[in-house]
């Protein structure tokens, strides 16, 4: 090697180390505000994913969402699966330079199922911890249950003395009459610190230096600004003022590809849109069929199913971003390999409803919100025009969400005879669907079912339901949830319509993993000079 | 004079009750705040428990005597989606929606009177018919497409100009903050400030324009120019200063529209003011924030017309007579 390739190769070395060691500073813009810095405060996937960057849980999920261990080291279940041991890292510093001990983790157990928490689901109430010693905790439970950690991925832990000392012992309630030092503040463990927070305005994410793993990512900085705007963010991408945004209209897509300097990432959500039935009223509250309830004839709900074209909703509607569903979860959490979608076949359709007594179709209400989930208005119309076709009148009744989940959810009453509906089960389990959306609503005093609007309802799955909730053997586990939602299947419970896609904008110079659950978790992005 | 400013101002005060009446009835139609607070999977009861906390319920009318009761003592509440008192937060807010309004009232007025007075006095110059066709598009094109014309043009194509927020602000005392100090915070009003300030613009030199010509007409003016003075000292001197006094009447009381109506701008710019602040409780039935808007902006036009009254009355001998005969 001669003198001068020596130097050249110095210099690039010493290109590279500059380029390395260069702060970076990643600006994000999601269309959602991040209102409070309460870890318990307001469950919704983005704010799980902004606080996601200062705090951190007992375990993890990966970019393919498989659990991890974080702050917690290992865990063991006991042969009876009622006590689960977990080890705890030994050397974690929360921001403020105290130790993480177990302490912290028995008072955030109690925070966390405190009145006022928003995420009293994420630990069963009778479940006991216990302190070991300094570096372990037991957790006992009255019952097995193979899903206890499946949401400690954003419970999060929060150190016992900096509540104390900041008066920010009880969570900060809905309903507080005096600003908490937790709302506004933040002290965990995870890999960024909050440098400063002006809620809805903007928040400084700052590196900590002291982090017990060596992040993925490059990013020193990052400067999150909320944009509701749809035109704004996507002007901001383009513009190079922001970095990734999330989401991008996906109206917008080709634009944002076609501009040069940043790209939209896409795939398949977690979450499932899906069309319910009432079948629990004797009578309809919104329809011209009197005296009884179409829909609790398996033909009528047949029939719509096979109306219903879902290759036209996916590119007309959905412009090719979204994939249709045979089942009420997406395949990424359960494998739908042996399940298909009835055919659209209108004839077919037509024919049902003739042979369930209404050769002439039928006049219908359908309640539907636009403003929650991807293009949700315009799938319902859709839907209106295609139910037409087999001569069901369908009258259009599309709010905005605020309005929309008044009148629909159990505190308006469930008063809907035909919705359309998105759910992603927060335990990122087949249990959370059977239980909530498909469990019969009818033992009083048991929230199951409270979000199965229309009361779908068999005995049968409900059983099998509940034995799923303490079977331990995966494989065992997996063959019962096969077999409920097969049932749930055959008796057209439900029209699942399709997974809705995520699209993120990113800057040609960043690099970030898409992860299906719609978090950004930008200690995962990389960002070029 | 003094029965009369007690009257106004009794009756500013009824102003403001019907308002909060009216807000707080529609509240019932924007939707259910509780669902907004907690996500889909929360138990019932909690539901049912926060509802109560909250006192959303109680009757209607329970509900408005104890909010008037809290607004008399100025305590405004807490927001349901920041959990901090509105009344810091819309203090916050604040400075970046006034600043706004400001730049946007003194755009429209540093362009709109000189294009006002040109179009007066060269009627027929091409130039002149060139203002009245742009400002017919200030007064027929929507807010928000302005808006979005502009951060196409200037900031995704030209790349000069920022296309939300308000760059770097500097913070004054314990609750002023602002971005007239900063480059970034200059380059990021004016966008915004055209947008808002538009259509006053176009409302200011229609106005100048109308008002200059008229005028132009009277018979002092004819006397100038038969004086033998000069063109500039006529039109400058005698005929604009005559035109402005309505003008600076508009312009004040259009000062509290601009304020209201930021809303829409301050969305398309993801300006962090008072509007946004409204716009985003509207969308999460933050009750708190909307009433405390409301009562604020009703306080604003309140307060503008009760001194325009005052002003009068104080001007105006003939008004003043009328009063004392009451």
């Amino acid at each position: 090697m001669s003198f001068k390739t020596h130097c050249l190769a110095a210099v690039a070395a010493l290109a590279l180390m500059c380029g390395a060691a260069q702060a970076q500073t990643l600006r994000y813009a999601n269309q959602g505000e991040l209102k409070s810095l309460d870890p318990y405060t307001v469950n919704e996937t983005t704010t799980n994913a902004h606080l996601g960057h200062p705090y951190e849980g007992l375990t993890a999920r990966g970019k393919d969402l498989k659990i991890e261990p974080a702050l917690a080291e290992k865990w063991e279940i006991s042969p009876d699966g009622l006590k689960w041991r977990f080890t705890l890292r030994k050397g974690v510093k929360f921001h403020d330079g105290s130790d993480f001990t177990a302490d912290d983790v028995l008072f955030s157990a109690e925070r966390v199922r405190a009145t006022g928490s928003n995420f009293t689901t994420r630990i069963p109430t009778s479940a006991k911890f216990v302190k070991v010693d300094d570096h372990t905790v037991d957790v006992v439970l009255t019952a097995p249950n193979p899903i206890l950690n499946a949401q400690w991925d954003t419970w999060y832990i929060m150190s016992k003395k900096w509540a104390e000392a900041n008066n920010a012992v009880a969570p900060t309630p809905a309903a507080a009459t005096t600003p908490s030092h937790a709302s506004l503040n933040a002290n965990g463990t995870g890999p960024y610190k909050i440098e400063s927070h002006q809620p809805g305005v903007k928040t400084v994410f700052k590196f900590n230096e002291n982090y017990w793993k060596k992040i993925e990512g490059n990013i020193k900085e990052i400067i999150f600004t909320p944009i509701s705007s749809d035109a704004t963010r996507v002007a901001a991408l383009l513009s190079g003022e922001v970095d990734v945004i999330e989401p991008v209209p996906i109206q917008d897509i080709q634009r944002v590809n076609a501009a040069g300097n940043a790209q939209v990432l896409t795939g398949p959500e977690l979450r499932t849109i899906f069309l319910g039935f009432d079948q629990t009223r004797d009578e309809l509250l919104e329809s011209s069929v009197k005296g009884k309830n179409p829909f609790k004839d398996v033909k009528v709900r047949q029939a719509f199913y096979q109306a219903i074209d879902i290759e036209t909703i996916k590119s007309r509607v959905m412009r090719g971003l979204a994939t249709p569903s045979p089942l009420m979860i997406a395949p990424e959490l359960f494998p739908t390999a042996g399940f298909t979608r009835a055919k659209f076949d209108a004839e077919a359709s037509k024919k049902l409803l003739a042979e369930a007594g209404y050769p002439n179709g039928f006049e219908l209400g359908m309640d539907c919100p636009n403003d929650r989930y991807v293009n949700d208005g315009q799938i319902c119309q859709a839907v209106v025009g295609m139910l037409a076709r087999i001569g069901v009148k369908v009258s259009l009744n599309a709010q905005p969400k605020a309005q929309y989940f008044a009148k629909v959810l159990k505190p308006g009453g469930y008063k809907t005879s035909f919705y359309l509906l998105g759910w992603t089960p927060g335990t990122f389990d087949s249990h959370n669907v059977l239980y909530d959306i498909l469990g019969c609503r009818d033992v009083a005093g048991s929230s199951r079912g409270e979000s199965n609007l229309g009361n779908y309802c068999n005995k049968k799955v409900d059983e099998l339901t509940d034995k799923i909730l303490v079977e331990s053997d995966t494989a065992k586990r997996n063959a019962m949830i096969g077999e409920a939602y097969k049932m749930t299947v055959d008796e057209f419970s439900y029209i699942p319509l399709h997974q809705q896609a995520l699209a993120w904008g990113v800057s040609k110079k960043v690099k970030l993993a898409q992860r299906a659950d719609n978090s950004v978790l930008l200690y995962y992005a990389t960002k070029e000079q | 004079m003094l029965a009369f400013v007690l009257r106004r101002l009794f009756q500013s005060l009824m102003v403001m009750l019907a308002v909060a009446l009216i807000a707080f009835t529609m509240f019932r139609f924007v939707g259910d705040p509780v669902n907004q607070m907690v996500g889909v999977d929360t138990p019932q009861e909690q539901v049912a428990q926060l509802r109560q906390t909250l006192g959303l319920d109680e009757p209607v009318v329970v509900q408005f005597a104890r909010y008037i009761y809290n607004a008399a003592r100025l305590e405004f509440g807490v927001s349901y989606q920041f959990r901090l008192p509105v009344i810091s937060l819309l203090g916050e807010r604040a400075p970046a929606t006034l600043e706004l309004a400001f730049m946007s009232a003194l755009f429209s007025l540093l362009v709109g009177i000189p294009m006002g007075v040109y179009t007066a006095l060269r009627r027929d110059s091409w130039l002149a018919k060139i203002f009245q066709t742009v400002s017919l598009v200030g007064i027929s094109l929507p807010t928000f497409l302005i808006g979005i014309l502009l951060i196409y043009l200037f900031s995704v194509t030209l790349g000069w100009l920022p296309s939300f927020g308000r760059g770097e602000v500097v913070k004054i005392g314990n609750w002023w903050t602002t971005g007239l100090l900063t480059g970034s915070g200059w380059k990021a009003l004016i966008l915004p400030s055209i947008t808002l300030g538009l259509f006053q613009m176009t409302l200011i030199m229609r106005l100048v324009r109308a008002e200059m010509l008229e005028v132009l007409r009277t018979d002092y003016i004819k006397f100038a120019r038969a004086r033998g003075l000069r063109t500039r000292a006529i039109h400058f001197g005698h005929a604009l200063k005559n035109t402005l006094v309505p003008v600076i009447t508009i312009a004040g009381l259009q000062l509290g529209s601009i304020i209201a109506f930021a809303i829409i701008t301050e969305t398309v710019f993801q300006w962090p003011g008072m509007g946004l602040l409204f716009l985003k409780a509207v969308q999460q039935v933050d009750i708190p924030i909307m009433a405390a808007y409301l009562m604020l902006i009703s306080f604003l036009f309140v307060s503008i017309n009760l001194i325009v009254d005052l002003l009068y009355a104080l001007v105006d001998p003939r008004l003043r007579a009328t009063i004392g005969a009451h």
